[in-house]
């Protein structure tokens, strides 16, 4: 009976695959679309690679490259690892955006120094590499950096502890990035260098990836470990609101000052909200935009963009502190990301 | 009415034509071939011999842990730890030679057989005790990953010698450059296509997927080939983390977290049945290929890579369905 109805394993077989084919036609038409400027072969190709394609500090990252691009008229191309530390997926885009031709590749390296071999051969095709966001080991291994000074966005919110805590006695939580990830270790030492204390006034240090979730887990040891801490630390906003969290179900979100870093709107609104005393916004938008600038620049004149370019911090906080220069949440939430 | 009631599938003798068409590598291979047209068609970079060469050069590391998947998935089994496995291999490899503990030849030969030891320790969980293979091998993800991270201490490791990155140079073909790795990863699929269809060992592998009772009572040692098979699947880790420093350059302790299932993804778009006993390492390697060729081309036409996850995500889906009609209708 089932013989006559016709298909038999192998033919069906053969009419999923063409229909997957059809699929992708009209996926790869509708990204296409929305993905690139729509200019025409032969126009400039810009290559942006997050470390993901879900955070949303990429995301506002891709935003703003995707903006300049169109102004300056040219083909943005977007790729992204699957995970962060995904270095061999950020590997193979390259890879590919070398042989589509681009000029320029923007990069925010999910290995610092493991990338640094792929971008060589992509120099040495003659395409210019900018880091956003996060520098390569060595810094010199890209053409240039485009990216917040970690360490003024670490002291900025450790000179407003400072001021805020009025003379009390620090008890330090440090909820971290994770092990050896750079952006991670010089927020924290310009947060100690801010603040004007070592690592031995940290009661608690935990990592935390950045995520929410996690933030809270440690922020709920920390508290079991050293009930007393009255100053956090976060790598974050997510993070700080994880502390938060924590810190409210033990009755103590009032007495504890959290400090952060990052501007995201969310944060920014926590910020606003009394949550969170002061955090250290950055720019993503301006990187991409100023990477794809310096693409444009390279392929019109065949100049270079080099060196280190810092795409500036503010320090954002609703209770100002004499002595350290601030500004409201009103501004933040103008020029938050995300 | 009277015409349909032809069951005109039987009237017609097996040509070869009708052979081909019920292989089962037959689907992915004209899915691979459609999307190969599509993209060049699509874009003028795609169809070079220089951006093949990539494609294979990308694929190399995933395709070989694909390969010791597909022996396991083969044996109704599956393993999650191969990306982890890998990664602690090569972890090994770069430190011991970076460090000079030992010279890079023996440093490779250690990580080789380290690889080889999981395996081996898997097979033996899963046959000896027994466990499920899902949780011996989920088990073993984890025990490599930290061991990973504990031994690398979240260093990457830079400054290779020279054997360990030699599989990542490249000789020229006509006006392309082809990788060494790449070779590599073909003589491999190459030589266990040949084991598995043309050996008394690859008729046991398929007996075992089948029926493992059965394959016992036809006086197949099952125990014994189980375990050679989880052992085989761990050395070709092994050779995949050989692979994966030598194309990257870099010993990563962050490498091969999706690996594990990017290989599954490659043996199931491959038409190899997650059931065990039906597929072939040809077909995973139209699998890898394909993952390859979507990605690569779907990069050259500027689409984001979210939508590279989208399709792959949906093409398994549809492969998987294949697989089950298929099978009600071979019942």
């Amino acid at each position: 009976m089932s013989r006559t109805t016709g298909l038999t394993p192998s033919l069906l077989r053969v009419a999923a695959c063409t229909g997957i084919a059809a699929l992708t036609l009209t996926a790869c038409g509708s990204g296409s679309g929305s993905g690139s400027a729509g200019s025409g072969s032969g126009s400039v190709k810009v290559g942006l690679i997050t470390k993901t394609d879900t955070n949303p500090f990429f995301v506002k990252m891709k935003e703003g490259a995707e903006k300049a691009a169109k102004a300056d008229g040219v083909q943005l191309m977007t790729a992204a690892g699957k995970f962060d530390g995904d270095n061999s997926g950020q590997v193979t885009a390259i890879e590919n955006m070398v042989a589509a031709g681009v000029k320029g590749i923007l990069i925010t390296p999910s290995d610092s120094k493991a990338i640094v071999p792929a971008v060589q051969k992509a120099r040495a095709k003659g395409v210019l590499v900018i880091a956003l966001d996060t520098p390569t080991e060595p810094q010199s291994a890209v053409d240039a950096l485009f990216a917040t000074n970690n360490l003024t966005a670490g002291e900025l919110i450790g000179e407003y502890a400072k001021a805020a805590m009025k003379g009390k006695t620090a008890k330090i939580a440090a909820l971290d990035l994770a092990p050896g990830v750079s952006v991670g270790v010089q927020r924290h030492d310009g947060f100690l260098k801010g603040f004007g204390a070592t690592d031995k006034d940290v009661v608690c240090a935990q990592d935390t990836g950045g995520d929410q979730a996690k933030g809270q887990t440690a922020m709920e040891n920390c508290l079991q470990k050293s009930p007393g801490i009255n100053l956090v630390y976060t790598i974050n906003e997510p993070a700080a609101l994880g502390a938060y969290t924590a810190l409210k179900a033990k009755g103590r979100e009032k007495d504890v000052l959290i400090v952060s870093v990052d501007g995201g709107c969310t944060g920014t609104q926590a910020v606003k909200d009394g949550k969170i005393a002061a955090t250290s916004q950055q720019y993503p938008l301006k990187m991409a935009a100023e990477g794809v600038k310096a693409v444009v620049a390279y392929a019109k004149s065949g100049k270079k963009a080099s060196g280190y370019t810092d795409t500036g911090v503010t320090l954002i906080t609703d209770k100002a502190q004499t002595g350290v220069t601030s500004k409201d949440t009103a501004y933040g939430l103008q020029n938050c990301w995300g | 009415m009277t015409a349909t009631t032809t069951p005109y599938a039987e009237l017609k003798a097996p040509t070869t034509a009708r052979r081909l068409l019920t292989a089962p590598t037959t689907g992915p291979l004209v899915a691979l071939l459609l999307a190969c047209v599509y993209f060049s068609l699509s874009t003028d970079q795609f169809l070079t011999g220089g951006n093949f060469s990539l494609i294979v050069q990308q694929v190399m590391v995933v395709g070989t842990l694909a390969i010791g998947q597909t022996l396991i998935i083969l044996t109704a089994g599956i393993d999650l730890s191969c990306g982890a496995v890998m990664a602690f291999g090569s972890i090994m490899m770069a430190k011991m030679a970076a460090e000079g503990t030992l010279s890079p030849l023996l440093a490779i030969a250690l990580g080789l057989a380290v690889c080889g030891g999981f395996g081996l320790l898997n097979g033996l969980l899963v046959q000896k005790i027994p466990l499920p293979p899902f949780i011996v091998t989920l088990g073993m993800l984890n025990v490599a990953f930290a061991l990973t991270h504990i031994y690398s201490k979240e260093q990457t490791v830079t400054s290779l010698p020279g054997p360990l990155t030699a599989l990542g140079q490249t000789f020229p073909l006509g006006h392309t450059d082809i990788t060494y790795g790449s070779l590599v990863t073909i003589a491999l699929f190459l030589l266990l296509a040949y084991a598995l269809s043309s050996t008394g060992w690859g008729r046991h592998v398929y007996a075992l997927g089948n029926s493992q009772e059965t394959a016992r009572l036809n006086g197949i040692r099952t125990s014994r080939l189980t375990i050679g098979i989880y052992t085989a699947a761990g050395l070709l880790y092994g050779v995949a983390a050989l692979l994966l420093i030598s194309r990257t350059g870099v010993g990563d302790p962050q490498a091969g977290q999706t690996d594990n299932l990017d290989s599954i993804t490659a043996v199931v778009l491959g038409g190899t049945s997650l059931f065990g006993g039906r597929g072939s390492v040809l077909g995973t390697f139209i699998g890898v290929l394909i993952v390859g060729v979507f990605r690569n081309g779907l990069q050259l036409m500027g689409v984001a890579s979210i939508y590279q996850t989208l399709i792959t995500g949906v093409l398994v889906i549809l492969a998987v369905t294949v697989d089950q009609i298929s099978r009600k209708k071979a019942r």
